[in-house]
């Protein structure tokens, strides 16, 4: 049974470790700093947290030692020089009815947030950043190095390293970038355990796009997606995924939660098929997390609506399908029923071996040993929960 | 040759340089930032961002007076200033 469990907060790494059959936490260090997401590297043993500083930027920190002791990586993330992509800038506009006007600018790139790590065999650790940079480092963290035909592709813009592109992106921005400007972020790196040429990850908001060699071609997967909050709702670009995970043991098997609802693929995400259940209140979140070994598993922790991102009615629970989304149990024993608001964000659910865990922003993190049957409450009064990690 | 005061932020990350005199050979802020990169390597990428600009929000105070040129920090420091850097605000 898995039994710890790495915890990045809004004021440092925590690890949370079961020990005489009890849930014990402790900060491991970052205090003070913001930890955007925290986990293990399985091939190396290293542990990365990716860091958010709101004075002194974006660092990747590393741990060799299991998390008694933290470095800033040797190497960090940085855009190289010419890194230009498509913004928008307000302006003060006399002419317009309004004051202001839009214009679209082309702006030189830097790290905003670092917002996810992934990890293949043979030293490759990749991390996605706002404003939508995919590095790539190839010897185990040593060197970083951005994707570039990921960075200029067609649905963003074009090459602007070296022209000046088509002056139009396709992919929007988030608000959870940490520098006030909305761009878009990627949030979502899995890599194909059959074949780690083949990639797929998740933009917020873009969606789903897939490289099958190794990152020198990448491909839409948005079939079945459907953008139901704006005027063009079978757009191929645009859509706001929130998270995407793939079952390690039935890669063809992959869940996402989105903006509009929960989407799962069991054809390696060629197509989507929407299997939320808002009658049930099994509709809106953020994470989403895809059982190991049985590609019909998966759980989330549903929010009321996207205008209410909180618990539904006041009452936590995690929603459990076992058949691919047809139906979804709604879990319950030990979690709040009563005076609940947590939000879960998307990289704070995790399921190992039969257990799982998440943590809110109100700094609640529970955990279940029986697959989300019962649960306990592993710590109160943690800093915000940005991310759960079993290690 | 010109003294650094580094806000107590910076020594959490490079704790090394708590207690000790800075003392750098630099004519202007951007060569503070060298001198203090040779000194404490990495630190450089938490004042400045990888353009090379003061981030948002952190100030550098040659003498009494804020630096004015945050994207080159050409401002001439002279051998008997103070330099400070710090953060301009703080949250919650």
């Amino acid at each position: 049974m898995a039994s710890r469990i790495l915890v990045g907060t809004r004021k440092g790494t925590f690890i949370v470790e079961k020990k005489n059959g009890s849930w014990k936490p402790r900060l491991a260090g970052h205090a003070g700093g913001g930890v955007n997401y925290v986990a293990r590297d399985p091939y190396t043993g290293k542990l990365w947290a990716l860091l958010g500083f709101g004075h002194w930027g974006a660092k990747l920190s590393v741990s060799t030692d299991e998390g008694e002791t933290w470095n800033d990586n040797p190497a960090q993330i940085k855009y190289p020089e010419g890194a230009r992509y498509i913004g928008q800038d307000m302006y003060e506009d006399a002419g317009s009815d309004f004051g202001v006007g839009i214009k679209i600018v082309t702006r030189p790139a830097t790290v905003q947030k670092l917002w996810i790590i992934g990890f293949g065999p043979g030293g490759a650790v990749y991390v996605g950043t706002i404003p939508g940079g995919l590095f790539v480092s190839r010897d185990g963290g040593g060197s970083f190095e951005l994707n570039r035909p990921l960075w200029n592709h067609e649905s963003r813009g074009g090459d602007l390293f070296s022209g000046e592109g088509k002056g139009e992106t396709k992919w929007f921005g988030t608000p959870a970038s940490e520098g006030g400007e909305f761009a878009p972020g990627i949030h979502s790196i899995v890599v194909d355990p059959r074949n780690p040429k083949r990639m797929l990850l998740a933009v917020s908001t873009a969606g789903v796009i897939e490289t099958a060699d190794g990152g020198e071609t990448w491909q839409p997967r948005n079939n079945g997606m459907r953008l139901d909050h704006t005027p063009e709702p079978d757009a191929e670009w645009g859509h706001d995924t929130h998270y995407i995970e793939q079952c390690e043991g039935d890669p063809e098997h992959i869940w996402q939660q989105n903006h509009v609802g929960i989407y799962y693929s069991s054809d390696g995400a060629k197509s989507w098929r929407k299997v939320s259940r808002p009658e049930q209140g099994v509709h809106f979140g953020f994470p989403i997390t895809a059982d190991a070994k049985d590609g019909r598993t998966a759980w989330v922790v549903p929010g009321k609506s996207d205008m209410q991102r909180m618990a539904v009615d006041g009452a936590l629970f995690v929603a459990r399908t076992k058949d691919g989304g047809e139906t979804w149990e709604q879990l319950r024993r030990g979690l709040p029923q009563e005076q609940a608001y947590d939000v879960i964000l998307r990289h704070a659910l995790a399921n190992k071996d039969g257990a799982v865990a998440f943590g809110s922003t109100t700094g609640n993190l529970y955990v279940s040993d029986d697959g989300g049957d019962g649960w306990t409450t592993a710590a109160n009064n943690l800093p915000p929960i940005y991310s759960v990690r079993f290690a | 040759m010109p003294s650094v005061h580094l806000t107590r932020h910076l020594y959490t990350f490079f704790p090394h340089l708590e207690g000790q005199t800075i003392i750098v050979e630099a004519s202007t802020a951007g060569e503070v930032v060298a001198a203090l990169e040779r000194l404490a390597p990495g630190i450089g990428f938490y004042i400045c961002d990888e353009l090379g600009r003061l981030r948002t929000h952190v100030n550098i105070f040659v003498g009494k007076q804020m630096i004015r040129d945050r994207k080159g920090l050409t401002d001439a420091v002279a051998a008997n200033d103070e330099v400070h850097i710090l953060q301009a605000l703080s949250g919650g």
